[in-house]
């Protein structure tokens, strides 16, 4: 695919998130074991008085900075930004080990979306670091009852690249495959590993927009496989009045007529600004008036990664698609507000006669 | 950003960094970038009939929104403009919002 610019010399960030007690720790312990990770810088966000992850992690103090007010959701964002500028500077003087990644370990009462946005939008860091990706872990033995229960963990889910199913090799393991089909219900398009069975490789899966081709393609295969059309009812379960996920659910959207570029933008940008808390997810491929190639979008609540171009059609289908995450959100309407935008686009630009500026040769 | 016409070439905003003539950031075609950004103008104002609300582009750097009753707003990047109008209307912009739609299919029946 084509070089971008931007990407060359940006820090890679991995987010680290998962419910309380979900074992974010134990696999960055593991992770940060593996040769691939030698040179990561870990960021720890301390929630409460001890620091106890701070202790679990000694092997690495050297490049490690304790957040250290408790919250990672709102209060803590300028923390995240003043921690990374601060690793920033110490390696351009050489006060610490160089490092060529950095992992962020989230409280696992956070809901991922304010930090990774602090790093897209602030306007130094975006110049230095990249998100990489998003990493979740659930647990085999509470993650079901948790995603039914709280609604950070459905976010966490929603907002995740990769999912990692972690203490299954427990006993009091649930079913995993009830598991396994409700994170394919909330979020089809992430990748989904077993802990125990993982390399570091599984993790440091780039989904950046900048470098996402494969990942799209695979993502959009398994959204395919999972994700209900529009105009499907949700599958509702039994019994599940109150729970945190029961209005969550993901969709695919298959648009036949080419996209108007500076249309799709505006429809976009405007449902984000009204409902962008309650889309947990967009990613697709769209096929753009005037554009051979096909171009990938990304976002996560109100933050989308700048597109990019990829090289090809993933299928060799000439086809927009585009898988949503959406929390109580009519996904019938949000097609609808789409061909209407689109429409309208073509119709406006269409017009003509007022074009101000024409190509002089 | 040229600093006689304060044309700047990125508003930074994610609509405009993507590598396709027209699309600013990383494109060197003038005209086609220029071209682009009246093309949004256009839509913008389009979308913006049913709020009665006008909005220019200022020097090619900043936009300005204004109102029937010649309230006005000038911001620096797309991303602020729907919040603007949201606050200069002080209701919901809600691209869901049947009414809307209704408003902007209307639109598109009355074009040419």
């Amino acid at each position: 695919m084509t070089a971008e610019p931007r990407s060359a010399n940006l820090t890679p960030v991995n987010f680290l998130t998962g419910f309380l007690g979900s074992g974010k720790t134990t696999l960055l312990q593991r992770l940060l074991a593996d040769p691939a990770m030698a040179n990561a810088a870990v960021l720890i966000n301390e929630f409460g008085e001890v620091g106890l992850d701070h202790h679990l992690l000694d092997r690495i103090d050297d490049n490690v900075v304790l957040l250290k007010s408790g919250c990672l959701c709102c209060t803590v964002r300028g923390e995240v930004a003043d921690a990374l500028q601060k690793l920033d500077s110490q390696r351009g003087r050489g006060e610490i080990p160089w490092f060529d990644r950095v992992v962020i370990e989230t409280t696992g009462l956070a809901d991922p979306f304010p930090a990774l946005s602090t790093i897209q939008s602030h306007p130094v860091l975006r110049s230095h670091f990249a998100i990489a990706n998003v990493v979740v872990t659930v647990d085999a033995v509470n993650g079901s009852r948790q995603i039914d229960e709280r609604l950070e963990a459905v976010r966490q889910v929603g907002a995740a690249d990769v999912i990692v199913i972690t203490k299954t090799d427990m006993s009091e393991a649930a079913d995993t495959d009830a598991l396994l089909e409700k994170l394919n219900r909330l979020n089809p398009s992430a990748r989904r590993v077993i802990a125990q069975e993982a390399s570091a490789d599984d993790f440091l899966v780039d989904a950046s927009a900048e470098r996402s081709e494969e990942w799209l393609s695979e993502a959009l295969s398994l959204s395919e496989e999972f994700a209900a059309p529009v105009h499907h009812h949700h599958h509702e379960e039994e019994g599940n009045h109150g729970h945190a996920h029961s209005s969550v659910r993901s969709f695919s959207m298959v648009i036949e007529e080419r996209i108007d570029w500076t249309g799709f933008g505006m429809w976009l940008t405007m449902l984000l600004n009204r409902h962008g808390d309650r889309v947990f997810r967009v990613k697709g491929i769209l096929d753009i008036e005037g554009e051979e190639r096909p171009v990938a979008i990304h976002g996560v609540q109100r933050l989308v990664h700048p597109p990019v171009h990829m090289s090809a059609w993933p299928d060799r289908r000439r086809q927009s698609r585009i898988v949503f995450i959406v929390d109580g959100l009519d996904p019938a309407r949000i097609e609808e507000s789409f061909h209407v935008f689109n429409r309208l686009s073509e119709k406006v630009l269409a017009q003509g006669g007022t074009l101000p500026l024409r190509r002089a040769s | 950003m040229c600093s006689l016409c304060g044309v700047l070439g990125c508003d930074d905003h994610w609509t405009s960094a993507i590598a396709r003539p027209g699309i600013y950031t990383r494109n060197t075609d003038r005209l086609a970038r220029r071209r682009e950004a009246a093309n949004r103008i256009r839509l913008a104002n389009a979308l913006l009939e049913p709020s009665r609300l006008k909005i220019a582009e200022w020097q090619g750097a900043s936009y300005v929104l204004s109102s029937p009753t010649g309230r006005t707003q000038v911001f620096e990047s797309l991303a602020h403009l729907w919040p603007e109008v949201e606050a200069m209307t002080a209701r919901a912009l809600d691209p869901l919002d049947p009414d809307f739609l209704e408003r902007l299919k209307q639109r598109i029946e009355a074009a040419p």
